[in-house]
């Protein structure tokens, strides 16, 4: 007996040594991967820089402002890409968040349990799709469809308007942006339906209990609540319209033009470097593409950073000196 | 004196349990009426179906009657958005809106209940209401902080003032005091009696003394069957049920 707890003893102390050693190990493991990341970050954001350098050098500060795109006679503007992924993310959100909050309400506060259960599967299912089969949907199916009917719509009602004028086309900024709308519902509804979800019922039932109805207890207590989740949510769906690539190249016209009617063909600034990558010929083409591709980056980091601020800043409004 | 609200056969159920079982009870216009009885015996849960608020609760559902004004809210004609304007409620935890300011949370029921309501008219009604809660004095320099902001029993004052905003017919209060100080209890408290005039209230709450002194008719409640129900002093000096008597002398609970 006095033997065997002996053992016991000495066996517990050899697995604390064993599990102290194991936690430096994991501590070790995990703070190299967290490095790895942050190298990697910085790594790419170098390599970008310093194979731009050729067109930084050559063009300085006007390479974000000039619109000429003319690789004939190797002259580079990164503007009319900036329009183009500025606008057709905007179009995309213009139509993502008033029926992504439609979805994601009608989810968290109409459907019963069972169904919203389902649906919302159908709708996450929606990101699973390959981008390049929207971007074949869009080209055979949604395009035309847009040209004959919303563009013809918009333009015989709205056409006095610069951006609702001119030639209606199949491929398109806004067909673009109508493609991005679809791909960035998902993601939009199903962060937006779980936010909606965590607030608490007392929110809810103060608000129904002052006799609110269904829609003024949702304006009242959820959607005040889940401020600081929605604003996550939309950005998160801004940083999935900007850097797609495939759906809008092949939808989008790639023509790098600032055309005031949205209906014009352009490009955005991850379509033109897919497009161009493979037929760049001069180094000075292939550093101004790569120029894009960190404008890119840039464009997605202060996005992120604003979202923060953005996000603490209604955080730190609520819970207002409150400890 | 008219009975503003009577339940007959009033039953709740969570799923399939039965919380609230076949009470038959009476709340005199113009009158303060107590719930008492030990934590769990249904005293929120039947208070709930006053407002039909119980049936919010995923899975749960009443049945049986309760008549405001002698027409039963439970009638399927009616709106159960019309009863919650008629019959406000203060809950057993603080529910103010932490993002809206106030004065903002005073007045969330007046831009439900009267749409074009002037602005001078809502400061009027802001003030007041927050003063009836007591809280005016501590607030009226900040009435643009987020509800959020205050303390737990600032906060249920602030409901407080927020149900009273509306003017609702009948008043239901689910312990209203238990988060707060003497003092504030016994501005409250000063409050039932003075609101009494024009409003019907419902007090729950574990405080023998409170509803002694605040009530003029008490209902003791035991695993969610009605014991006993009577004017506040018999029930205080002479109860009839042992169960009650125990209760109140502390016996169990
Ligand atoms: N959401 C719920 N789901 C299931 N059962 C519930 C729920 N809320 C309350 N109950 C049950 O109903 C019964 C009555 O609860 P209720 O909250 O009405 O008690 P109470 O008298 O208000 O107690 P307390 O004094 O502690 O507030 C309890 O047995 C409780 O377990
Ligand atoms: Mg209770």
């Amino acid at each position: 007996m006095a033997e065997n707890v002996a053992v016991v003893g000495r066996e517990t102390r050899r697995r604390v040594r064993v599990r102290l050693f194991g936690d430096r190990v994991f501590n070790l493991v995990t703070l190299g991967l967290a490095a790895i990341v942050l190298i990697l970050l910085f790594a790419l954001a170098i390599a970008l820089i310093v194979d731009a350098m050729p067109a930084i050098r050559k063009f300085g500060f006007s390479f974000l402002v000039t619109s000429d795109w003319d690789p004939v006679n190797d002259l580079y503007g990164a503007l009319p890409f900036i329009y183009g992924t500025a606008v057709s993310s905007a179009i995309a959100l213009a139509i993502a968040v008033p029926l992504s909050l439609g979805v994601a309400l009608c989810l968290s506060e109409m459907a019963p349990d069972w169904l919203s259960r389902r649906l919302g599967f159908l709708v996450d299912l929606l990101a699973a799709i390959p981008s390049v089969v929207y971007g074949l949907w869009a080209i055979f199916v949604l395009g035309p469809w847009l040209r004959d009917y919303v563009e013809s719509f918009l333009g015989t009602y709205l056409g006095f308007l610069p951006i609702f004028a001119g030639p209606k086309v199949a491929v398109g900024m806004f067909s673009a942006g109508v493609v991005l709308a679809i791909m960035v519902i998902p993601y939009i509804s199903s962060v937006c339906t779980d936010v909606f979800r965590v607030v608490p019922p007392t929110q809810r039932e103060a608000a129904l209990a002052l006799g609110a109805t269904k829609w003024e207890m949702v304006r009242m207590a959820v959607l005040p609540y889940g401020l600081s989740g929605i604003i996550g949510a939309i950005i998160l769906g801004l940083g999935r319209a900007l850097g797609e690539t495939i759906a809008v190249a092949m939808v989008i016209g790639n023509s790098p033009q600032i055309s005031a009617s949205l209906f014009a063909p352009a490009a955005t600034l991850a379509s033109v470097i897919a497009n161009e990558f493979a037929e760049a010929t001069s180094d000075l083409y292939v550093s101004s593409l790569i120029a894009l591709g960190l404008v890119l980056l840039g464009l997605g980091i202060v996005l992120n950073v604003i979202a923060r601020l953005l996000v603490a800043a209604v955080a730190r409004q609520r819970f207002d000196s409150s400890r | 004196m008219a009975d503003k609200l009577v339940t007959r056969h009033l039953n709740a159920y969570f799923n399939q349990t039965r919380a609230v079982k076949d009470i038959n009870l009476t709340f005199p216009e113009g009158k303060v009426t107590a719930i008492i009885g030990p934590s769990g015996c249904g005293k929120s849960t039947m208070v709930r179906c006053l407002n039909r608020m119980h049936e919010v609760v995923p899975g749960a559902h009443a049945d049986g009657e309760v008549l405001l004004d002698g027409e039963n809210i439970y009638d399927s004609a009616v709106d159960p958005v019309q009863v919650r304007r008629r019959i406000g409620m203060v809950f057993q935890k603080p529910t103010p809106f932490p993002t809206m300011s106030i004065e903002d949370n005073v007045a969330a029921g007046l831009t439900l209940n009267s749409a074009g309501i002037s602005r001078a008219e809502r400061n009027r009604i802001v003030e007041k209401s927050l003063r009836q809660a007591a809280l005016w004095d501590e607030v009226k320099d900040h009435l643009r902080r987020p509800g959020g902001s205050l303390s737990g029993g600032q906060q249920q004052r602030l409901c407080v003032a927020r149900a009273l905003a509306v003017e609702p017919e009948v008043l239901l209060m689910d312990e209203p005091c238990s988060a707060l100080d003497p003092i504030s209890t016994a501005r409250i408290e000063e409050l039932l009696l003075e609101l009494k005039s024009n409003y019907t209230i419902v007090i729950v709450t574990h405080n023998m003394q409170q509803a002694a002194r605040t009530s003029d008719y008490t209902a003791f409640l035991y695993q969610g069957d009605l014991i006993e129900f009577g004017e506040t002093n018999q029930i205080f000096t002479n109860p009839k049920r042992r169960e009650t008597e125990d209760y109140i002398t502390g016996r169990f609970g």
